[in-house]
Formats: C-alpha cells, structure tokens, sequence
C-alpha cells in the first residue's frame, strides 16, 4: 500500500470516526442550548444504546432474521435502541435535572454527574465487567478504489449517520417542536409567555439528544465488534471536544466538530504513536477553550454570558 | 399528603421497572427475571427511600413550619457540649483506636484518613471556592508519583520529598487551573476531566520515566529521626515507620494538620474571598477581590493537600500505579465532599468515614458501592444539597428562614 492509498485509507476512517463522534455531540449541543448545562450522564446513555443494540440484535440473529431480513433486523435494532435510551433520558431528566432547574449550577452539575456514575455502575452489575461481543452482521466485503478500502459495513454507517443528521436538521428548522427548541434555547422566559411549555420542549430534547446518542452506540457496536460498560466516558470527552470546538450550541458545528477530532485522531493514530492519541485529544479540547471557548461556528452569545 | 406521595411511588416504579428491566435481565439472549428483580429491587430501594423521606419533609412542613428539623436539633445537642470535651472525646477514640484494632481495621482506618485529607482539600476548590474539578485525583497522583520517583533515583527521605511533592503539586495546579480560569462551572469541570485523564495517561504511556502500567515499587516508608547516643557520641537514628499503628498515627497527624490548616483558611480573609467568588464572582471582583489569584491560590492549595496525601499513599504501600488514580477516585472524593456537606469541615471528616468504612463492613455489597454513591450525589443535590452536617454560613444561606444559634 503506498502513502496516497494509505492517506485515502485514513480519511475515510476518519469520515467514518467523525461521523460517530458528531452523532454523539449533537446530544450535548441541543442539551446545552436548551437549559446550558452539560449533560454528563450522555455517555452512559450511549452505552445503554449499544447495549440494547447487542441484546436485540442476538435474539433477533438467532431468530435468523438477519440472513433473511437484513433491512427489517437493522432497522428494529436501531429503533428499539433509541426509543429505549430517549425514555431512560427523560427519567434522567426528570431525576436530576427537573427539581434542581432553579438551583446553583454546581448542584445541577453534581446531581447529574451522581446520575452517570449511577447508570454506569448500574450496567456494569446488570451486564457484565468484561466486553460483550457485537454480533458480526457485516462481512469484510467492500468496495475497493484507488488501493483503500471501505467496507459495507461503513458505508452503512456512515449513510445513516448522515440521514439523522439531516433529519434532526429538518426537524428543529421546519417543524413547531422545533422552533419551539429553538425559542426556549435562545429566551427560555420570553418563549414561556408567548405560550411555549418549556417542560416539553426540554423532555423532547432529552429524548432526541440521547436517542441519537443511543444510534452511535450501536454504530460503534456493529464496527468494534464489542461493547463495555465504561466505553462511554471516553467517547463523552471526545464527543464533548467535538462539541465545543464546532461551538456549544450550533447543530452544524457538532458536525464540523465531530469530523475534525474523528481526524485528528485517526492522523494521529496512523502516523504519532497511538497511545498517546487520548491524550491529543483533551489538548485539542483544552486548546480551543482557551483560546476560542465560542468554538468554530458557536454565537459569541456563549462567551458572554459567563 | 402521604397518598399522593405512595401514588407518585407507584407511577415511578412501574417507569422504572419498564426501563430497567430489558436492561438488567438480558446479559446474553436469554432472559434471567431473577436478576432482573433482583438488581431492580436495589433500584426501588433507593427509590423508596427516596420519596420516603420527600414525603416526611413535606409532611412536617405542613404540619408545622417552625419546627426545626432533627438534624438541626441534634445539631443543638451536640452544641451545648463544651467543644473542647467533644474534640478531645474524638480525638482520644482516634488515638486510642489501634490499641483495640486489629490489622485489618487499622489500614480502613488508614484509608479513611487519606480520603478525609483528600476530601479536605477537594472542600477548598469545590466547597469553597465554588469550582467543579474532576480530576482531582491527578494531585494525589502528582504526589505519590513524586515521592517515588525522588525516592527510588535519588534516595530521597520522604520529609526532603514532601516539600518538592507540594511545590510540584501547586505547580500542576497552577498549570490545570491557569487556562481554565475564564470558563464557567461546566466547562471547567470538563476540562479538569480531561486534565486528571492526561495526567493518568503520561504516567501509564512514559514508560522509561514512571515504568508505564507496571508501577513503581521499593520506595522506603515515612522515616522518624530520634537521637540516639552511640559509642562515637551523638548521632541522628533513623526509624522506619513499617508497623500499620506507626502509619496510622503518622496519617493520623496529617489529617489533624490538614483540618487545623482547612479551618484556618476557612475563617481567613482568603476563605471569605473564595465563598464571596463562590456566591458571585462578578460581585466580588467589583469588592476588590483579586479573583484571578484567588482561585488559582484555591487549585495550588487544594493540590498540595492532596500532594501531601498522595506522598503519604505511595509511602505507605512502597507501591504505585497509574490505575490508582482512575476518574473514579475522583468521584469517590466529590461524593464525600457533597455527602458530608459542600463547605464543611465536620461533615466532610465524617462522609469520608462513612463511605469508605461502609463498604467494608458490608463486604456482601461491594459491587453495588459505587452505584450507591452515585445515587447518593443525586439525592443529595436534590433533597439536601447542604449535606449531612451543613457548614453553618451555608446553612444559613440555605434555609433563610430558620434561626440558627451557633456562631460562625
């Protein structure tokens, strides 16, 4: 394989890693322009999603519908993830964030950091310390061009990250859910007196944010092969730097954010040693909040309101 | 009152049990109701005691809204006993503690102690100062890994290590706190995330300086000097302390040292000028506060005490690796600081006995620990973000309505 293939090899990687990690970062960003605090228990709710993915996805490769309706298995298991992790955000919502809405923003913190170490531990005692293994659904076909390979698998992935991505768009710019999201996320008081129910608005966003959460789960299941109970807390940092660095806030920007460190990571594993490529990563995001905490397409209203 | 509580009892469980149950019943296809029920069971558990003790607040502020609550009034109690004789009670069951225990509950009593000096010097920059830091731990390790490091290269004593310990530590505090100075609570704890990570991830990855994953071992424990009169004359006698009481009454000295220390600062001009940044920080940067040094004076000091700590750690073990100093140790500490009481000296001393003791008295449990801690920090955001023994300035702000007699 000579460098330009490779190069093209790890960009497609990284398109691929990118897309993964905005998925997850959207949650962030449409949390934290609704009520501005960060979701720290989105990580483990990823991982729900995966798991749910692999216990759906086993019953039903045994029941033998994946040989025999591909599409059909694949769609269930992505819906039954995501409906899954969009009630379990509510409930987080309702349990650690409702009745402290009014409260110190460090309560709001801590409640909601005592919720994510709850639901890891929690998956830990139900599922297991070791991983759990994907089953393997896509084989090692692909498609061949100029010396890289992408396999089927991945461009599945990838093709739906990109459909969500663009529904969840259409969503909050053409439908009244969301321009009502939009309205509480830039006034919460002003779009409470023109008659908008807050309380919905920020359960709808709890439910959209860790679904699409709960798709990248199952994304990264079907493409590692395994699940863990902790993988959620390094895709949290990573998702969160995509977050920041595309602006807290801007849907568009978790995408943008998400690519770049899906890049940098990728780059960095290909050719810098690779056990240092965690550490890339939170000085990326440590970089561009010192330096541009409003991020890449972020409004400089967030750095105004500190 | 009560009926309504049992009704939203109800509606919850049966939610929870609707989400749970997929989750904690499948571990492979096969679905095990027994573990389903079983792990829910815990669930509900915390559940119920959670609206249990909502429905009882609620239910005595309708009966009565003077009436103070038990904890306040035992508060009283335990007021009107001189001071001097409750420290000294306290501190005599302390000193007194290895003459009745065994092994075993001297090395708890040991790790209560780390964790009440660690949890101390999170109080400085959470409780305090008002600023979430996740990676807290990162000092703990700066400590440990300095002490050993200087140990094993160049043979330093563990008392010509603590003072470089604690500079470095104050050092890397500056380093964490400088850039995240501008930013607001969740961003910085974000950051100190990824900062106490960082640090776990050079001391896992530079294997040629810290042996990597392996750990470094072989440090010599804390030493005591003593004159001793040979047959040259007169000469400085080194004693190791290797025996579990010697280590327990060492840390025990620390951990005094470290709550006189915390106290002092409390009540000083500096302890006011963070709670005035912790309140507001806009206002007190208008009140002439320099809140840039202050804070990174509440990150150098907060890293010292846990530097201190972290020495004291690897001392003790002659042992240290990268996977002691996991975010979850992080966790621990926060989880002590928000049980006993964010701001408070007492409640932090008694958070940390109670969370680190508990577990193994409980041996059965040990799995559900950190799973009970994080329910603890919710709950008790949500229904007593004051903590168990609340420092009396907080309480105050809290509950403005209730008369308090003690003095600040």
């Amino acid at each position: 394989m000579d460098l330009s293939s490779f190069l093209l090899q790890q960009i497609i990687n990284a398109i691929f890693l990118g897309s993964i990690y905005a998925l997850i970062a959207l949650g962030y960003t449409m949390v934290y322009g609704i009520i501005e605090l960060i979701n720290f228990a989105h990580g483990e709710l990823f991982t729900a999603g995966a798991f749910i993915g692999v216990i759906v996805l086993t019953a039903l490769q045994q029941m033998g519908w994946v040989e025999t309706h591909f599409v059909l298995t694949m769609i269930i298991v992505f819906a039954m993830a995501m409906a899954y992790v969009a009630v379990l955000g509510v409930a987080v919502e309702h349990v650690a964030y409702k009745p402290l809405r009014t409260s110190s923003r460090l309560s709001a913190l801590l409640s909601a950091l005592g919720m994510s170490i709850f639901l890891s531990n929690g998956m830990m005692l139900s599922q297991g310390v070791s991983d759990r293994p994907y089953p393997q659904v896509f084989g090692i076909e692909g498609i061949e061009f100029m010396g890289a390979r992408i396999t089927n698998g991945q461009i599945f992935i990838i093709l739906l990250a990109i459909a969500l991505m663009v529904g969840l768009q259409l969503f909050v710019h053409r439908t009244r859910l969301g321009k009502a999201m939009r309205a509480t996320a830039q006034n919460k008081t002003m779009a409470r007196i023109l008659g908008i129910d807050i309380d919905q608005t920020i359960r709808i966003t709890f439910m959209i944010g860790p679904a699409l959460g709960a798709a990248a789960g199952v994304m990264v299941g079907l493409h590692y092969g395994a699940v863990r109970f902790d993988m959620g807390f390094i895709f949290m940092i990573k998702a969160f730097a995509a977050a920041i660095l595309g602006g807290i806030g801007s849907i568009p920007g978790a995408m943008l954010g998400g690519l770049i460190i899906g890049s940098i990571e990728v780059m960095w594993a290909a050719f810098l040693p690779s056990a240092w490529k965690d550490v890339t990563t939170f000085t990326v995001l440590i970089l561009v909040l010192y330096f541009k905490p409003a991020g890449l397409l972020g409004e400089s209203s967030a750095e105004v309101r500190v | 009152m009560i009926k309504q509580e049992l009704k939203k009892l109800v509606v919850y469980g049966f939610f929870l049990a609707i989400i749970l149950i997929p989750m904690l019943g499948f571990k492979s296809s096969t679905f095990e109701p027994g573990r389903a029920f079983k792990t829910l069971g815990v669930f509900l558990a915390i559940l119920v005691l959670n609206i249990v003790v909502k429905a009882i607040r609620s239910s005595k502020r309708a009966v009565s809204v003077q009436k103070t609550p038990w904890t306040e009034r035992m508060g009283k109690q335990i007021n009107r006993v001189p001071r001097i004789y409750s420290i000294g009670g306290l501190l005599a069951l302390a000193l007194a503690f290895p003459l009745f225990a065994d092994n075993y509950m001297i090395d708890v009593g040991i790790t209560c102690l780390i964790y009440v000096c660690l949890g101390l010097g999170l109080n400085i920059v959470v409780g305090l100062c008002g600023l979430l830091d996740l990676g807290y731990i990162a000092f703990y390790a700066v400590g440990a890994y300095t002490y050993s490091l200087l140990n094993l290269t160049f043979g330093l004593s563990f008392w010509s290590a603590l003072p470089i310990g604690i500079v470095l530590g104050m050092i890397v505090g500056c380093i964490i706190g400088y850039p995240t100075l501008k930013m607001r609570g969740d961003y910085l704890a974000i950051v100190t995330l990824g900062f106490g990570e960082i640090v776990r991830l050079v001391l896992n990855n530079w294997d040629s300086l810290t042996a990597g994953p392996n750990g470094l071992f072989g440090m010599k424990r804390p030493s005591l000097y003593y004159p001793g009169f040979t047959e040259d004359g007169f000469e400085w006698m080194v004693y190791y302390l290797k025996s579990l009481p010697s280590l327990y009454y060492f840390i025990l000295g620390i951990a005094i040292l470290t709550i006189i220390g915390v106290r002092r600062l409390d009540n000083s001009r500096i302890g006011r000028a963070w709670i005035a940044i912790r309140e507001d920080e806009v206002a007190a940067e208008l009140s002439g506060v320099p809140t840039t040094w202050i804070k990174l004076l509440a990150y150098a000091l907060g890293a010292a005490f846990a530097s201190v700590a972290g020495a004291f750690f690897a001392a003790k073990l002659s042992y240290t690796n990268p996977n002691f100093f996991l975010f979850m140790e992080s966790c621990i500490v926060l989880c002590i600081v928000v049980l006993g009481g964010v701001g408070s000296i007492p409640g932090i001393v008694v958070a940390a006995f109670v969370l680190i003791a508990a577990p193994e008295i409980f041996r059965g449990l040990e799995n559900y620990r950190m799973l009970a801690f994080g329910a603890i920090m919710t709950t008790m955001m949500v229904l007593k973000p004051e903590g168990l023994i609340p420092a009396s300035r907080r309480r105050r702000e809290l509950h403005e309505d209730i008369e308090t007699t003690s003095k600040d």
